[in-house]
């Protein structure tokens, strides 16, 4: 390392950064022993559900880290430094998703509780016994999470950047570390850790959101800083939404939300939660963690207020950060951050992990494995999942990465129909929904790539547009074909299994 | 008691409502404190419906 490099390191930030760093791995490896049962043989209910025995605390602190990712907390202010209020629909997303969770998730943790299932595929292959529409969902899941593992480390890659460091090393050997006690502890690790990363993300923005205004002359001045510099930029920026962003940002903001808990990390915190009741609680809970992240949101007016500019718009909350605060609060901000990464990456690829394990190797390879070969084969998949998402931003392009996670969103959508409907009716069966599945997967993906890979279809009716969430008009195809499918064979497969009381 | 649960989407989903700057609450513009207040909003509303169930034995 030369001269100059060694004089950008921000030693004091660094060092506490280093400090809650090495906390949380001994966390880590100390985890497999946290709440573990005596004699209690390897299961992979144990590894990949932590025992099926997290109850409301645990589980507030486990989802609420996994759901609420460091990519989140870079880049939805970044975002909204970009743009302004188009960038909060990250908000009206992240309310709308409890209701959501209050009426669907309990009934999807007695389906699975009931039969020992341990992913959505599971559920659905518990259902409908259809092969095909159970590896239709792993693999939608599997896919979607891969880019969103990858994101995390963008998010983390970004905060070590801001601490002065370079190369992949650091990134890589943070990696590894999250890899081993993950691989050793299982779901046990990222719970034990949300509970040091949730109260640091915690203390970060409550510091942030009462200091930061008052260096910069109060709320006022903040929006007043911002509504100025889109004033000046032009465009479809602004501190209100155009006419043409307001379709946009609800059809965004109610199909994320449709979409949050189909992924394997978000899943994955539910089946592990101890009872139904756990579930219910935390959908009145959970809600907490939203005030936060429109707090944190605000941060990229906030950036305006204090006259940062930023090459990347991911760099603007690290800058922000670095021009405002005393060095050791960066770095104490900035291993929240990369904390708040550790978490969700280590529930993905458990969640993925368990897909693999279940609804591909029990399926295909080895029906007849005992529980403690599961839980082996699901350690090591953690592994190489990984290590896949580390080549993936190690090798290939950010926005590589961007695309797929934002594809991703519209895959992991059309995979609500197979996994929810069956909760509540029993009408569909597994060929229209397998159908549906297809049909809208195909749609959405070639209708996404024909508009260069972005999130929103615009539609020209007559003299008006209409510009609508890919995702959620994907899904829309997907039910509709469902429907035409069942009505036209409305006896083929097998009738699924009577909906649970 | 399940329609309450419709609130949050009737509120939040409906743009024209809320898309503008005024009344300003605490320095923040309407769009920014309007969608805020439904977060404390949507959780009691959970809430309710949470505690209706459970007298009614949802298990």
């Amino acid at each position: 390392m030369d001269a100059q490099t060694m004089g950008a390191i921000n030693w004091t930030a660094l060092s506490v950064f280093v400090f809650f760093f090495l906390l949380v791995t001994v966390m880590g490896f100390y985890a497999s022993r946290w709440q573990r049962p005596e004699k209690k043989e390897a299961h992979l209910d144990e590894w990949g559900l932590g025992g099926r025995n997290f109850g409301t605390w645990i589980t507030w602190f486990l989802v609420g880290g996994d759901f609420y990712t460091a990519y989140t907390v870079i880049a939805v202010p970044a975002l909204v430094y970009a743009v302004g209020a188009y960038g909060f629909f990250a908000l009206p997303y992240t309310i709308l998703v409890y209701p959501i969770v209050f009426v669907i998730m309990p009934k999807l943790w007695h389906a699975a509780h009931k039969a020992g299932h341990v992913t959505a595929a599971d559920v659905v292959f518990g259902r409908y016994g259809s092969r095909p529409l159970e590896l239709a969902v792993a693999v939608t899941a599997v896919v979607a999470t891969m880019p969103y593992i990858a994101l995390q480390l963008v998010g983390m890659e970004v905060v070590i950047k801001a601490l002065g460091l370079t190369g992949e090393l650091p990134l890589a050997a943070a990696f590894v570390i999250l890899a081993l006690y993950t691989y050793s502890a299982g779901l046990r690790a990222p719970a034990l850790i949300a509970f040091v990363k949730d109260l640091m993300i915690y203390i970060v923005v409550l510091v942030a959101v009462v200091l930061v205004p008052i260096k910069l002359g109060g709320y006022p001045a903040v929006f007043a800083a911002a509504g100025e510099a889109f004033a000046a930029k032009g465009g479809a920026t602004g501190l209100t939404l155009k006419p043409a962003q307001l379709l946009p940002y609800a059809t965004l903001a109610l199909g994320s939300a449709l979409a949050a808990f189909m992924y394997p990390h978000t899943l994955t915190g539910i089946f592990a939660a101890k009872s139904a009741d756990t579930i219910r609680k935390n959908a009145v809970f959970l809600p907490a963690y939203t005030v936060l992240l429109g707090l944190i949101a605000l941060l990229g007016y906030m950036a305006y207020a204090a006259k940062i500019t930023v090459k990347s718009n991911n760099d603007v909350v690290p800058a922000l950060f670095n021009a405002l605060f005393p060095a050791w609060f960066s770095g104490f901000a900035f291993a929240a951050i990369a904390i708040g990464a550790l978490v969700p990456a280590a529930v993905m690829s458990i969640g993925a992990a368990n897909l693999f394990t279940r609804n591909f190797w029990k399926a295909y390879v080895n029906p007849s494995i005992t529980p403690p070969g599961e839980a082996k084969v699901a350690k090591i998949t953690s592994l190489g999942v990984k290590v896949g998402a580390l080549v993936i931003i190690i090798f290939l392009p950010t926005q590589f990465a961007l695309d797929l996670q934002l594809l991703g969103g519209v895959w992991i959508l059309q995979t609500f129909p197979a996994v929810v409907f069956g909760l509540f009716f029993a009408w569909f069966r597994a060929p229209a929904l397998l159908a549906g599945w297809a049909v809208g997967l195909i749609s959405g993906t070639t209708i996404a790539f024909l508009d260069g890979v972005k999130p929103v279809h615009t539609f020209n009716l007559g003299d008006g547009h209409y510009a609508v969430y890919t995702g959620l008009l994907a899904l829309v195809i997907n039910v509709v074909v469902a429907a035409v499918v069942q009505v036209v064979l409305p006896s083929a497969g097998t009738k699924p299994k009577a909906v649970a009381a | 008691m399940w329609i309450l649960l419709l609130l949050p989407f009737a509120g939040l989903l409906w743009l024209p409502f809320y898309n503008h700057e005024g009344p300003a609450l605490f320095g923040f513009p309407f769009f920014y404190w309007y969608q805020l207040l439904w977060v404390p909003v949507t959780a009691l509303l959970i809430w309710i419906v949470y505690r209706h169930d459970k007298k009614n034995g949802v298990e």
